[in-house]
């Protein structure tokens, strides 16, 4: 499908996956000094900074294995994602058949483009308190945010995939005889999954910003949650380190998460990997990446 | 029969309309294999493209079996010129050539074992559990043709389809197309820019001019059948023709008929009416 498809991509494999995986291996390397050297240089921070501004590295850590057996941060935690799979969830259910909706339909597409170009960009945080007087507090509140502020990631992707699709693929199954819902089914839903699967992506990095998020902005009143826990400690003086313990731990979340989204796509895409070539340098086709919301953006540089 | 009459087809809009073909008519009987060749640019792809109901032509019709085409046909098999963008990287190359018989042939075991056999037709037995991407461009090429025949189509029609193989490959190819062609009775408008291959296996060649495309000689290739490679490349005819095709293909006026072979009687070859001035 891509048009830099090369025609001589080697059949055997394993001499690549063997460079592939000491590639990986030193990548994981680097990264892993990189976090060494920033824990260090914090903690360092920490030992000139008064610790009512800057705790020490050690500390908050300590306090971060400590919550791993908090029986109330276990359960907001758990309540966070559950948040986070049933908003993402409903996001990708409404946002990859309504983008399939409009990717096929120009007309659809450009009669729904003022309204779209309308809410797009107002931030989700700022329709916290307007979401929660309309649908009250609790996951119901969380849940609409996370899906109003998901769905733009999924159908912007899902747009721009089927955009990329080749017209050439598309017109081979049609001289095939094939009539047009077929020709979405058998070549553009599979040629935009990887564009579609960006985009949920970063809809769920967007779905865990707002999950905390919002928590933190209604605080315990909304319910369980990491945002809630993070609320309490911030209101008792002195709980510097337990927030950013829990930080930590949020951070930690979202990294998880976002692993296990890139490792479903590679299970569920191989081809798309492997035909980029060997490395996989090439990544994604650049518009596949489209940040096209506040939120996506900053998820996106998180992700 | 397919019956091309008047053929136009324009790209763009009516202001800055850019004419890729210009009052093409054609005929082409059942089971004839027709070749078709011009320079690059002169519009082969997008009348192929028109015969397949995919392009709507600007003016003019194109009738098959007296249904005039406004749509895909039924039976019909489509190599396209870039043969590594029409087939699919999710699908294995098996799966790829099974994929157009889902809409003809009940059952996943069945389509299978079809796109097998014809994968064997074009010297590809071992591959279908390889990934297109995983192949040479001449492997994907075979892909896409067999793809084409696993369809059994009464119509085939291929636009460069051995762009890329190498020599030897290459004349087993047009050997296994002038074999299926005897054997099933096929229809095939064959896009070339190779001349030996357009006489070698056209029983007639159309040559274009440079674009806007319209037909500068429609001649008859009588040439013996079963066509060797070898041998139909020594006939006289065969030299002759080619050496005429070229002329026709770079423009150049015809050689003198006094000291030309005659092909052979009932089929003479004819040029068309010579381009109309600043057509070129
Ligand atoms: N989709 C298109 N839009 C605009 N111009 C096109 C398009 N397809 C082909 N053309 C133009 O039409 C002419 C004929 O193209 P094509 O049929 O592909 O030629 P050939 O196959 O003989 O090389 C060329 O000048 C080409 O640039
Ligand atoms: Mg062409």
């Amino acid at each position: 499908m891509p048009p830099d498809l090369k025609p001589f991509t080697s059949v055997a494999r394993s001499p690549f996956a063997a460079a592939a995986g000491r590639a990986r291996a030193i990548r994981w390397a680097q990264g892993l000094a990189g976090v060494a050297v920033f824990l260090v240089a914090a903690e360092i921070a920490g030992l000139l900074i008064p610790q009512t501004v800057l705790p020490r590295m050690s500390t908050v850590l300590s306090q971060a294995a400590g919550l791993a057996g908090n029986g109330q941060f276990l359960s907001d935690m758990a309540a966070t994602l559950e948040a986070w799979a049933v908003g993402l969830l409903i996001t990708v259910a409404a946002g990859v058949p309504l983008g399939l909706l409009l990717g096929s339909l120009p007309g659809v597409r450009f009669a729904t483009r003022a309204i779209v170009e309308f809410l797009r960009p107002i931030p989700s945080v700022a329709l916290i308190l307007l979401v929660s007087l309309v649908v009250g507090s609790g996951l119901r509140m969380t849940v609409t945010l996370i899906v109003y502020a998901g769905i733009w990631p999924v159908l912007y992707n899902v747009i721009a995939g089927l955009d990329d699709v080749d017209p050439v693929a598309k017109d081979t199954l049609r001289a095939f005889g094939f009539g047009r819902l077929a020709v979405i089914r058998l070549v553009s839903l599979p040629s935009a999954a990887p564009f579609i699967l960006t985009g949920i992506r970063i809809a769920s990095s967007v779905a865990l910003i707002l999950d905390i998020g919002a928590g933190y902005v209604t605080g315990r009143i909304n319910g369980p949650g990491i945002g809630a826990f993070i609320s309490d400690a911030n209101s008792g003086a002195g709980n510097t380190p337990l927030v950013l313990a829990a930080t930590v731990w949020a951070g930690f979340l979202g990294l998880a998460l976002n692993g296990l989204l890139v490792w479903a796509g590679d299970r569920l895409l191989p081809w798309h990997r492997a035909s980029l070539g060997p490395t996989g340098q090439a990544g994604v086709p650049g518009r596949a990446q489209r940040l096209d919301h506040p939120e996506a953006a900053a998820a996106g540089t998180a992700s | 029969m397919l019956e091309v009459t008047d053929l136009t087809r324009a790209y763009g809009t009516a202001g800055s309309a850019h004419l890729a073909l210009k009052d093409v008519s054609l005929r082409v009987a059942d089971g004839e294999l027709v070749s078709i060749v011009g320079p690059s640019g002169c519009g082969k792809s997008t009348l192929l493209r028109c015969v397949a109901g995919l392009l709507p032509p600007t003016s003019g019709q194109v009738v098959l079996n007296g249904t005039p085409v406004t749509r895909v046909p039924g039976r019909l098999g489509v190599v396209f010129q870039d043969y590594s963008r029409s087939l699919y990287p999710w699908l294995s190359v098996r799966d790829n050539v099974a994929l157009p018989l889902r809409r003809t042939m009940r059952g996943r075991p069945a389509r299978r074992q079809a796109a097998a056999a014809s994968l064997a037709a074009v010297g590809l037995t071992d591959a279908g559990h390889r990934y297109p991407w995983q192949l040479s461009g001449g492997m994907q090429q075979r892909v896409a043709i067999a793809r084409a025949l696993a369809c059994d189509p009464v119509l085939l029609l291929m636009d460069e389809p051995f762009g890329s193989v190498d020599a030897q490959t290459r004349e087993d190819l047009e050997d296994l197309i002038l074999r299926v062609r005897a054997e099933r009775g096929i229809t095939i408008l064959l896009v070339t820019h190779d001349i030996d291959e357009s006489v070698y296996v056209g029983d007639r060649v159309i040559v274009l001019t440079p674009g806007p495309g319209q037909i500068r000689a429609d001649l008859a290739a009588p040439l013996p059948q079963p066509r060797d490679q070898i041998t139909t490349k020594e006939l006289p005819e065969f030299v002759h023709l080619r050496s005429e095709v070229s002329r026709l293909v770079r423009g150049k006026p015809l050689a003198p008929s006094d000291d030309t072979p005659a092909p052979s009687d009932d089929t003479p070859a004819r040029a068309a009416a010579p381009a109309k001035p600043g057509a070129s």
